[in-house]
């Protein structure tokens, strides 16, 4: 372990190969909590949640043979914090063909905080469609919950302190897989 | 990002980019069963029209509401203007009211300027005399890059009443920001003399060197045709000739009306363009106007998407 005291601490929470197989594990538990994923959609979170829908898919057609329509939902626009930035660009928003009508959607996103992104997808999702339920799938739950929301998949769970910050990275988008967390004095 | 959309000399080609981009994600939006966004809850936009408008108040009316601001428009007529009030006091009414946006078209050029000195809230530029009308040329380049797939080494003839053209103007500056290369063709009367200076912004881009604008020019539509990607017809706009500008409006639609002899020299990829309203038989016959070639119902369709990216990046963020 690195020395407590360190000014800017840098933990490596899951590896690349820690992060394969916790992917895995979600999309292994995605089939047995779906009895097999039928009617189901994944929709990533822009950035890193897309990616990471994508892998999910690719696993659980690599376990079962099954394709998972696979699509992703900005949220940007029905963000609470907007007036509290500077303007952010807006991600993609598509959904894949079937809809999302009376199918069961898994939110997929990298990191669970505040709760408020879920909020905002929950409203955006109410806009586009009329899912018989949804579901959340995420990496890390770093805690923290401003909101009463909960993840039905996590990846792992990391106690944090306010003050440090999680990094998700993702070869997709960052060029490499890796989970760190930076930051804080703890 | 900026704070007022006055002149298209305001967007640096990044800035310009990221409305397009935004306007693509805006009207992927649009095809969806509930249109309604709500980005802009509570936000209050004014419409400030001096002048007389179809699309360009009704679209930024819909694109307001579908991110759910709230709209009040205002028009000259039957307002305290017709009893003399000035600009400046009704300026500051909306400044009173709290007004975040107002967006405005005056037949004066630079009242936008004026009202930015004004007013807290952003300004927007609906068109302003023979000035600007900056809205207008990004959503006739987002149609240009939807349509053909790239803006960089395009080439864009504007032809006709360019003298008196709040579009050609705009769209000379954010064309030539974004890579494209634009001829002006129409009469020599309907050219300024001195283009370069004419076309000289009306203030130093960020960075403060005078953005430079690469228009040519040519008196001869039919020889320009052949080598064009984009042609975009301009309205004669009567209302605001003093003076008689060429001979009659046969000679004029004779050497630069586009009918369909004229748009068969065209490549066979290019699109037409008008901004709207078109006098059909003057400067784009009818059949011009409704093949399939001409973008003009597009161009609206486009607006709505290119002024809710517009609105979303002046008055989404932090203020």
């Amino acid at each position: 372990m690195a020395s407590p005291r360190a000014d800017t601490t840098i933990r490596i929470i899951l590896t690349g190969s820690d992060l394969h197989r916790v992917v895995d594990r979600i999309a292994h538990q995605i089939l047995e909590k779906t009895s097999g994923a039928t009617g189901t959609v994944l929709l990533g979170i822009p950035t890193r949640g897309v990616p990471l829908a994508q892998r999910l898919a690719a696993r659980i057609h690599a376990f079962e043979g099954i394709d998972v329509p696979v699509g992703s939902l900005d949220i940007t626009l029905y963000r609470d914090d907007l007036r509290l930035h500077a303007t952010r660009a807006l991600g993609k928003t598509e959904l894949p063909g079937g809809g999302i009508d009376g199918r069961r959607v898994i939110l997929v996103d990298d990191v669970l905080f505040s709760g408020r992104t879920v909020r905002a997808a929950l409203d955006a999702l109410n806009d586009v469609g009329r899912p018989s339920s949804v579901q959340l799938a995420v990496l890390v739950d770093r805690g923290h919950r401003q909101l009463p929301i909960r993840a039905d998949y996590v990846g792992k769970n990391i106690p944090t302190a306010l003050s440090e910050s999680v990094r998700v990275s993702l070869t997709e988008t960052d060029g490499l897989d890796e989970v760190k967390l930076t930051g804080g004095s703890l | 990002m900026i704070k007022h959309l006055r002149s298209a000399a305001d967007l640096d080609a990044a800035t310009a980019t990221l409305i397009l981009d935004t306007a693509a994600e805006m009207a992927a939006l649009a095809g969806r069963e509930v249109k309604k966004l709500p980005t802009l809850r509570g936000r209050t936009v004014v419409n400030l029209f001096y002048e007389d408008s179809t699309r360009t108040r009704i679209s930024f009316e819909a694109a307001a509401k579908r991110l759910s601001a709230d709209v009040i428009n205002f028009s000259a007529k039957g307002s305290s203007v017709s009893k003399g009030e000035s600009l400046k006091d009704t300026a500051l009414t909306l400044q009173a009211m709290g007004a975040d946006a107002v967006v405005i078209r005056h037949s004066a050029s630079g009242a936008p300027h004026r009202l930015a000195s004004w007013v807290d809230g952003s300004v927007i530029n609906a068109g302003d005399g023979t000035h600007e009308h900056p809205t207008q040329a990004l959503l006739d380049a987002y149609t240009m890059r939807s349509r053909l797939g790239r803006l960089d080494g395009l080439r864009v003839a504007i032809v006709g009443d360019v003298l008196h053209s709040r579009v050609a103007r705009s769209n000379v500056l954010l064309l030539s920001t974004l890579g494209a290369s634009v001829t002006l063709v129409g009469p020599p009367t309907l050219i300024p003399v001195d283009i370069a200076a004419a076309l000289e912004p009306a203030e130093p881009t960020r960075g403060g060197k005078p953005k430079e604008t690469s228009a040519k020019v040519s008196y001869d539509l039919d020889s320009v045709l052949p080598d064009m990607d984009v042609v975009m017809m301009l309205r004669v706009q009567t209302e605001r000739m003093q003076d008689s500008f060429f001979p009659s409006a046969r000679e004029y639609s004779r050497r630069y009306g586009l009918d369909l002899a004229r748009m068969r020299k065209l490549p066979e990829h290019a699109i037409v363009m008008h901004p709207g309203p078109m006098n059909r038989g003057m400067e784009i016959t009818p059949e011009v106007a409704d093949s399939s070639r001409s973008t003009i119902v597009e161009q609206v369709a486009n607006g709505v998407s290119a002024r809710m990216a517009v609105l979303y990046l002046l008055l989404g963020g932090k203020a």
